[in-house]
């Protein structure tokens, strides 16, 4: 169905794309089969990590998304990726550098909250567990 | 179908998609569906490069259901024909 105009995620097949999900995970893979849902098949699938200007990648072979989870898939660009002035570690360390990261986050959130406290407020968090992005 | 026929109108135009989660995309509009899903090329993620699974992308699918606004040119859109054509729209739904 060649219609011109018309976003089709037919001509994404066989491509390697960058697909970021609601809960702030991206994986990187090659498409295999959509359905109206916009449900995934990726193949030869990595889950990519980043903190700060690193990542590591953690192998994860085929996956099938279920399509609300997705926020949104990019073409995998060879040139970018080049320029693109990351890094890539062991999967141990990078693992340790988000624990650090999250730490980090909910020490923020606790802060914030105790903030909110003294001054007779609660600090509602904006965003649940399926909204990571 | 209105904003559909809407979006069409104005493929191949640079557009601003602000999403949920606060990240601007800044492309050129090359498709759209029925369910405002919108594929963008030549993209530039405009706010601060927080997002760097970005970097190596140059043109995305973004799924309709995760989209804020969408910013337009304003001498692009004629809000008179949309406000005609939404008119005739809810006339016709209300039949």
């Amino acid at each position: 169905m060649d219609i011109p105009g018309v976003a089709q995620l037919f001509d994404e097949i066989d491509k390697k794309l960058v697909v970021y999900l609601r809960d702030g995970r991206t994986l990187i893979g090659i498409l295999r089969t959509i359905d109206q849902f916009a449900n995934l098949v990726l193949h030869r699938t990595i889950e990519r990590i980043h903190v700060g200007n690193k990542y590591g990648d953690i192998e994860r072979g085929v996956i099938i998304i279920r399509g609300e989870n997705v926020v949104l898939l990019g073409e995998w660009d060879e040139e970018r990726a080049r320029v693109s002035g990351l890094h890539q570690i062991s999967v141990e360390d990078i693992l340790d550098a988000q624990r650090e990261e999250q730490q980090q986050q909910q020490h923020q959130q606790l802060l914030r909250a105790k903030f909110m406290k003294e001054r007779g407020l609660t600090l509602t968090p904006e965003i649940g567990p399926d909204d990571m992005y | 179908m209105l904003f559909y026929s809407f979006f069409k109108s104005l493929i191949g135009k640079d557009v601003v998609v602000e999403l949920k989660n606060d990240l601007s995309i800044c492309g050129t509009l090359h498709s759209v569906d029925q369910y405002l899903n919108i594929k963008l090329t030549d993209i530039n993620v405009t706010d601060a490069e927080k997002y760097p699974h970005m970097l190596s992308v140059k043109n995305c699918f973004v799924r309709g259901s995760v989209v804020r606004y969408v910013q337009l040119p304003a001498d692009e859109v004629d809000t008179q024909l949309l406000q005609d054509a939404a008119r005739r729209e809810a006339h016709s739904q209300r039949q």
